[in-house]
């Protein structure tokens, strides 16, 4: 067992957390809403690796492995970069694991200056990808269309106001689509891509919550009422302490999940599903614990918690209700229920 | 990053197996179950005899010098077979703070029996107006001649009826503050002057009252120096909490899943097919992976030479907090048959989930509380002000 990062991961983490810390703070996150896109981050994050980072070397990527994006997507949470990183790793990957149909997008992530890419988690109905997340800002877009896995691209739709913030919006695969693969192995490429967004997901929402659990320690640390700090009293410190607890298991099961794709675990799907359900669970809690310290000042737009308390939500959702996740989660540690 | 606990410790746990099949019989689970006190002669003896009650220490003990992930290997297997491990966790706490602080006298005369499995050690911290206030123990050591002499009560004194010996911490100067008036003693229960009364709890665990009546110790006996206790406590305590891996929850679920598995429900369809029976096991299943995980970092910090104070208290607050919850909702998927007890032909997943009701309020509390672990994560862990007290 060995729970460090190696010398090359705390490299890693070390230039995205001073990337995000200098080119991502707050008032670049505010300044991207309600959009939730910076161009000009996104083009100077591609320095650091860009989405292509987690695709082997032989096919022009980074070469590194789901626990070093986690890594990452941990960096990405805590900041909430208004970038779509996560969405392009994800996409890079199964665009990299297609072989030569997916060898011209690809070669588009891989470029100096990267194509903005992603993954639709839900499968394409009547031509039409559901709120795909960056789909209002994506030039190529992975989908599954019954047991073919295909790519469109063209110009990104308006996005829509949301929750989050977040370029979330539908998009057409018109017959202008390419099939990438088809049958199972398309059905597992896609399976695989839910996964590894999962835990990266998973990642990104621990990261944000240890930084909402910051703010909600800072803050109960300086403010005084009743001639001391709030962090003194039983009840604020009680709910900041199980919320630091739930944070280290998150990230710790988030980089669990990772460790048993990247080694080929067979419980890495089942690991995948608990990572992602607890990380946004632990993101929601950590952000509202957070917000309540802050008092009503924690409920106005001029501070930050509430950045992070929106999307904590908004990203748990985007593989819809929680508790059909529980449920899904289920299917794949006892088999598939006969009732639903 | 490797998250698995490596192939020395798969080895183990086959061995592990092995010998549970041999020396772990049901009657013995039963027994304990019936009698509530959670240890076992003949099993101990077994565990000591294959040299694993002191697996983790150096071989100039006697010991098998195995790191804390083949000791969390060990212990996982154990947790999950159902074996009693009362006496085996209480005497390596009291054991391993000997071998920090004991006198070489101390270390020949209590270290060899307590690892061979003869003699187990029970815990005398609490009292009747004491429990997470530890310092503010009454119990009274006053000093005559080469002998200290004792007289006090003592609560929650589990195994006392068994053991040889109680860890015993009392009040030597009570004219200073109460962290600095304190030593701790190694009183034989069978001197005169102790009496005990059995303490019934709702868990169906078998614990003691124990009395302390000019009770006449030998200053060989103290451990550590004279008003020097508490930091000998804290030494105490750190072990405590640390060197877990699963826990009665993984058990149970594990029953509890293999139950639904093979059981028909009321309407003639498996009960693992009830979607509100899968939610329940699902989110009970996160839940224990957190806590393994948590378990595992305070192993690794340990392995690492740390000491692991936050880490062990993020973990004991997270496992014993979410094992009771979740042992709530599995309650509640059972319906009206879950209350039914072991040993009733119709109870689900032959009681345990009703007994791990009944047995995990209790983990909130003993080995500090979670009030007591939240307070540790919040000012050591996190930097927040002490409260006014």
């Amino acid at each position: 067992m060995d729970l460090d990062l190696n010398p090359q991961q705390q490299d890693l983490v070390a230039a995205f957390r001073a990337f995000f810390l200098k080119e991502s703070p707050p008032s670049v996150v505010r300044s991207a809403e309600p959009h939730g896109f910076d161009p000009s981050l996104w083009s100077r994050v591609a320095q650091l690796g860009g989405p292509a980072i987690g695709v082997p070397e032989g096919s022009g990527g980074g070469g590194a492995g789901l626990v070093d994006l986690v890594l990452i997507t941990e960096q990405l949470g805590a900041s909430l970069a208004p970038i779509p990183l996560l969405e392009g790793m994800i996409a890079a990957r199964v665009l990299a694991r297609v072989g030569d149909s997916g060898r011209e997008a690809l070669e588009r992530l891989t470029s100096s200056a990267p194509a903005v890419a992603t993954v639709a988690l839900t499968p394409v109905r009547d031509g039409q990808a559901r709120m795909v997340p960056a789909g209002g800002i994506a030039e190529l877009v992975v989908g599954l269309d019954g047991s073919d896995l295909v790519l469109a691209s063209g110009e990104p739709p308006v996005g829509r106001r949301n929750l989050g913030d977040s370029p979330v919006a539908d998009r057409s695969f018109g017959a202008d689509r390419t099939v990438l693969a088809s049958g199972s192995a398309a059905l597992e490429l896609h399976a695989t891509a839910l996964n590894e967004w999962r835990t990266l997901t998973a990642g990104a929402q621990a990261g944000l919550g240890a930084t909402a659990l910051g703010l909600g320690v800072e803050y109960a640390k300086q403010r005084k009422q009743f001639g001391v700090p709030i962090g003194s009293f039983q009840s604020i410190a009680r709910d900041l302490a199980d919320v630091a607890t739930a944070v280290d298991g998150a990230t710790m099961l988030a980089r669990e999940a990772a460790w048993a794709a990247d080694v080929c675990q067979t419980d890495a799907p089942a690991l995948a599903g608990m990572a992602f359900l607890f990380a946004g669970r632990t993101a929601q809690k950590a952000s509202g614990v957070a917000l309540h310290v802050h008092g009503g000042y924690g409920f106005t737009l001029e501070y930050d918690v509430q950045l992070y308390y929106r999307r904590a939500k908004a990203w748990s959702l985007a593989l819809g209700d929680p508790r059909r996740g529980l449920q899904a989660l289920a299917d794949v540690l006892f088999g598939p229920g006969a009732r639903t | 990053m490797d998250f698995s606990l490596g192939d020395r410790c798969e080895e183990l746990r086959t061995e592990v197996r092995e010998f549970l099949a041999e020396h772990l019989p049901q009657e013995t689970i039963d027994r304990v179950h019936e009698t509530g006190t959670a240890h076992d002669w003949t099993f101990y003896r077994a565990l000591g005899a294959r040299g694993w009650i002191g697996a983790a220490w150096p071989k100039e003990f006697g010991g098998q010098d195995r790191d804390p992930f083949e000791m969390t290997a060990l212990r996982d297997e154990l947790r999950l077979a159902g074996a009693p491990t009362d006496g085996l966790g209480q005497s390596l706490i009291v054991a391993r703070t000997i071998r920090h602080v004991g006198t070489e006298d101390q270390k020949q005369e209590f270290l060899p029996p307590a690892l061979a499995g003869e003699i187990i050690f029970a815990l005398g911290y609490s009292e009747p107006d004491s429990g997470s206030d530890v310092a503010a123990a009454k119990t009274r050591a006053t000093r005559d001649g080469d002998d200290w002499v004792i007289n006090g009560q003592k609560m929650f004194t589990t195994l006392a009826h068994e053991a040889a010996f109680v860890f015993l911490l009392a009040r030597t100067n009570p004219e200073v503050a109460k962290h600095k008036g304190l030593t701790m003693f190694l009183v034989p229960l069978d001197s005169p002057g102790v009496e005990m009364h059995p303490v019934h709890t709702m868990g169906g665990e078998r614990t003691n009252a124990t009395f302390y009546n000019d009770v006449r110790v030998p200053d060989r006996y103290r451990v550590g120096s004279v008003d020097g206790g508490w930091d000998v406590m804290t030494v105490a305590l750190t072990f405590e909490r640390g060197g877990f891996g699963l826990s009665d929850a993984d058990r149970v679920w594990q029953q509890a899943v293999a139950w639904a598995k093979t059981t028909l429900g009321d309407d003639g369809t498996p009960i693992i097919d009830d979607p509100l029976v899968r939610e329940r096991l699902a989110s009970m299943r996160i839940n224990n992976e957190v806590a393994k995980l948590l378990a595992y970092r305070t192993s690794f910090v340990a392995a690492r030479g740390g000491l692991p104070t936050v880490e062990g208290s993020m973990h004991k607050l997270w496992y014993s907090e979410s094992m009771t919850a979740d042992a709530g909702e599995l309650l509640d998927m059972l319906g009206a048959k879950g209350v039914l007890r072991r040993g009733d032909g119709d109870a689900p997943a032959d009681g345990w989930i009703e007994h791990l009701y009944r047995h995990a309020a209790v983990t909130t509390i003993y080995g500090g509380t979670s009030e007591v672990q939240r307070g540790i994560i919040a000012e050591r862990g996190l930097g927040l002000p002490r409260p006014g007290r």
